[in-house]
């Protein structure tokens, strides 16, 4: 067997009385999509945070490509290749596609206490920037101001961004939130080339996107993992099938 | 040192606290309530002072003086706050400090212009002329004893309307989720006038306070707003509590400093250069206490939870 | 069209200030004010590149420029008057001076940022008081202004007023080009959105703190010009008030550009020059225009040229970006 490339060990998380993340263990392995689904409320974007290193679990650990990151700041994390997307959109609005994605691939080429040589003109930042622009099929987006570009573009430019830091594992928190019907099929199709190149923890609530993304799926309730499994296993889980009638009662 | 000078020295301090819990407890609930830093707050301070030595004067009395003040003051809070502060409620901090610089730098030469640049001569409050024997043999002003008493009556009757009334509640309330308030019915404009004219009195009472024992000059206001800026970052923004203990803390660090830095270096060190470094060290020392705690805990001592 | 404006106008200024002394222009008073709004305005250049590039709201950065002209002071009476020693000592003052205060000011954020750094200088300034060896509240006449190479360049008017120009000219861009640079698209990205610059391995504090660092050094060296101009130092270089008016020049030329700082810098010393000729109490008439311009002219004087930019979501400036760190 493969070795993870992240390890959740017995992760905890209280906010006040509430435990929001309730021992939580799985693995992501390389080349893998794993999808955490879950109901509203069942802590799936606080579990991205702590991987993430924006918060602090309470108890376990967050083990990344076999090193002990659970004391690691968020940006450290980040340098060491661990990617995160956000559930609302974190462009810099006013630096151009271009400059959005050059700004991550500056992050891993060299020092950036460097203060005279203008960064715009650097070929070798710009070459990187409009590669990973391609890939998401937005190169010929790359001179718009990111802050005026439509939803699913700066969808797309959040995972441009991503890609340009080179990581090793990615996560993905609900991607596809907010995108027409269009720009979901275009961004489903982007996120199965990115397969077997990256690690992926994906939290999305679009289930046919999960279905047909993901190698396993973990589901969350109440900040616990009930089931893990593939596809199929998943599909058949009598408890999944309530937590989602139940959430559908609900809405 | 000996024990009637440092006792003297405490209740100097003490007093400076009291005055600047005053002027800083309107600033931090301004701030809290409605995210608005006040540079002109401290203008609130010295015209207080201003009105009530010149209605002295003309009453012969400072404690009409005093209390002709207290609406005075309310009222040039709420011409302020009407005129110019209320425009900038929803605008960033740099611009609402730029537009309070500006009505500091308009009010102080007001000021100038009429009662002039020289200190202005302030009647003695009637009946606490004299001094206190607190031990054998040292006697302590009496009035500079009533600013400690008077200043401590209002923070517990300040802490009674914040803490126990229902205004106060919708104030702490509208410190940490001012949307949640209006949400419920209450309007945020009048309780921020309300609050805005409130502060405005409180500091403009400081300021009357301050008159017999400070001198009275354009400007005063400044240093004032000043350590009061470090009493609230200190104390945590928007928290009643952490701004009257940051303010005594303040008034007996500053005070002491003052009074035993000189001496205590003269331990290690000769007499001139003792004397210099001492004076140069007591002046940054507030600053130097407010760096050490912002570096260990940046929101103050007492932070506010925001919603 | 708005990158040629970015340009051209600056230029023109630089340009005309270079040609003033020979459109008659050459009067002891008027180099005694340009001189004054040259020097202001490196401050104000300095204190742009925190504001509209950082998103760091300072309202202490006189105390920058009043640690250069003390150590022009200081060196003076140790009998130090060499400009090549007296600049750098002062940039380096300023700037060990803007480290310290900016690591512990800039742990914070929003308005507690503006109220520490205002606390700071007013530190600066009451200890400036308090050096009876430099004059204490009255202050301290030089011996003489700063030496070049044993000459006494300083002391012509031409020359000086030419060597605050090209001072100006190089931190104008200077301050462009650490804008432009790697250092500053990290720094601008901090400002606009700090969880992305996060998100791609920058922690928002070392670029901001060497940022701070770099502007408190090069207005270290505005203040040493500042000290060489009136050849006089005193508390009063660095009062608060100072502070607050370096902001301001900042904010009416238009944090959005560097150069607005100048175009700021000359339009408040021109017209605190001449409302006080005209008035006794001219900051009578200053406070409330400096109120209507903060209430009306958003986008500053650089904001009338340009082309109207777009308005944020949020309707409020970057220039308190940093807030979003929480």
């Amino acid at each position: 067997m493969l070795e993870a490339l992240l390890e959740l060990r017995g992760l905890r998380k209280r906010f006040g009385g509430l435990t929001v993340t309730d021992d939580v263990s799985l693995t992501v392995l390389p080349g893998e999509i794993h999808a955490v689904i879950g109901p509203n409320g069942a802590g799936k974007t606080t579990l991205i945070h702590q991987i993430s290193g924006t918060l602090q679990p309470d108890k376990g650990a967050v083990i990344f490509a076999g090193q002990d990151v659970t004391g690691w700041s968020f940006p450290r994390r980040a340098k060491a290749g661990l990617a995160r997307s956000f559930q609302i959109t974190c462009i810099v609005p006013g630096f151009t596609a271009l400059e959005n994605v050059a700004l991550a691939v500056q992050a891993r080429s060299g020092s950036s206490f460097r203060f005279l040589r203008p960064a715009r003109s650097e070929a070798a930042l710009n070459a990187a920037a409009h590669a990973a622009l391609d890939s998401v099929g937005l190169g010929q987006r790359a001179g718009v101001m990111a802050g005026s570009m439509s939803h699913g573009e700066k969808r797309q430019l959040e995972l441009a961004v991503a890609l340009a830091t080179e990581p090793r594992l990615m996560l993905l928190d609900e991607p596809l939130a907010g995108a027409g019907p269009e720009e979901t099929e275009r961004l489903i199709a982007l996120l199965r080339s990115l397969r077997q190149r990256y690690g992926i923890l994906l939290v999305e609530h679009d289930m046919q996107a999960v279905f047909a993304l993901a190698d396993r799926i973990s589901v969350l309730v109440y900040g616990r993992v009930v089931v893990t499994g593939t596809v199929e296993e998943i599909r058949a889980h009598p408890e999944v099938r309530s937590a989602y009638l139940g959430e559908d009662e609900m809405a | 040192m000996s024990v009637n000078l440092l006792l003297v020295q405490l209740l100097n301090g003490a007093q400076l606290g009291i005055l600047l819990f005053l002027v800083a407890a309107g600033l931090t609930l301004v701030f809290g309530v409605m995210d608005f830093i006040n540079l002109a707050h401290g203008v609130q301070y010295m015209l207080g002072a201003y009105v009530a030595a010149s209605l002295g004067v003309w009453a012969n009395s400072f404690w009409l003086g005093l209390l002709l003040a207290l609406p005075v003051s309310l009222l040039i809070g709420l011409v302020l706050e009407w005129l110019v502060f209320r425009h900038l409620y929803g605008r960033d901090h740099l611009s609402q400090v730029l537009a309070t610089f500006g009505v500091i730098l308009t009010v102080d030469d007001a000021v100038r212009a009429i009662w002039g640049s020289a200190p202005l001569p302030v009647p003695q409050p009637e009946g606490f002329t004299g001094g206190v024997e607190i031990m054998p043999g040292l006697t302590y002003p009496t009035f500079r004893l009533a600013i400690i008493v008077v200043g401590l009556l209002v923070a517990l009757l300040l802490w009674l309307l914040v803490d126990r009334t229902k205004a106060g509640m919708l104030v702490r309330a509208g410190a940490s989720n001012a949307p949640m308030v209006s949400a419920l019915g209450v309007d945020i404009g009048k309780l921020f006038t309300l609050v805005f004219g409130f502060g405005a009195m409180l500091a403009g009472f400081a300021g009357a306070l301050a008159g017999p024992v400070f001198a009275v000059t354009p400007g005063m206001g400044d240093a004032v707003l000043i350590l009061a800026f470090v009493v609230i970052v200190i104390g945590g923004i928007g928290s009643i509590r952490g701004a009257f203990i940051a303010a005594v803390l303040v008034g007996l660090i500053d005070t002491l400093g003052r009074a035993m830095l000189p001496d205590l270096l003269r331990l290690v060190m000769d007499a001139s250069s003792a004397r210099q470094t001492g004076a140069a060290l007591a002046s940054m020392l507030v600053y130097i206490v407010m760096a050490a705690i912002l570096f260990f805990s940046p929101a103050g001592l007492f932070p506010v939870r925001r919603g | 069209m708005r990158a040629r404006l970015r340009l051209i106008l600056p230029l023109v200024v630089l340009a005309a200030l270079a040609a003033a002394p020979f459109l008659g222009f050459d009067s002891s008073f008027a180099y005694t004010v340009l001189s004054r709004a040259m020097i202001l305005g490196m401050g104000a250049v300095s204190l742009s590149l925190l504001v509209g590039g950082a998103g760091l709201v300072s309202m202490g950065h006189a105390a920058m420029l009043g640690v250069g002209a003390y150590a022009v002071a200081s060196l003076d009476a140790a009998g130090v008057t060499d400009a090549l020693i007296v600049f750098p000592v002062a940039a380096l003052a300023a700037g060990l001076f803007a480290l310290l205060t900016g690591a512990v000011s800039l742990r914070t954020s929003g308005v507690h940022f503006i109220m520490i750094t205002l606390a700071f200088g007013q530190m600066a300034f009451f200890t400036a008081s308090s050096l009876s060896a430099l004059g204490g509240d009255d202050g301290y006449t030089l011996y003489g202004r700063t030496e070049w190479l044993g000459t006494r360049l300083l002391e012509n008017r031409l020359a000086f007023h030419f060597i605050c120009l090209a001072l100006l000219a190089g931190t104008w861009l200077l301050c462009s080009a650490l804008l432009d640079s790697r250092f500053g698209r990290v720094l601008r990205a901090s400002k606009e959105n700090a969880l992305r610059a996060q998100a791609v391995g920058f922690p928002p504090y070392p670029y901001r703190l060497v940022a701070y660092t770099l502007a408190g050094a090069i207005c270290g060296v505005a203040g040493a010009l500042l000290a060489n101009a009136t050849e006089f130092v005193s508390p009063a270089t660095l009062a608060w008030g100072r502070s607050g008016e370096l902001l301001f020049m900042v904010i009416l030329g238009g944090a959005g550009q560097l150069y607005g700082a100048i175009l700021g810098a000359l339009a408040i010393v021109l017209l605190e020059e001449w409302l006080s000729h005209l008035l006794e109490y001219w900051r009578l008439a200053f406070g409330p225009l400096l109120i209507l311009s903060v209430l009306f002219l958003r986008n500053g004087l650089a904001g009338i040229t340009a082309m109207p930019k777009r308005r944020r979501p949020s309707g409020k400036p970057a220039a308190l970006g940093q807030e979003a760190d929480a």
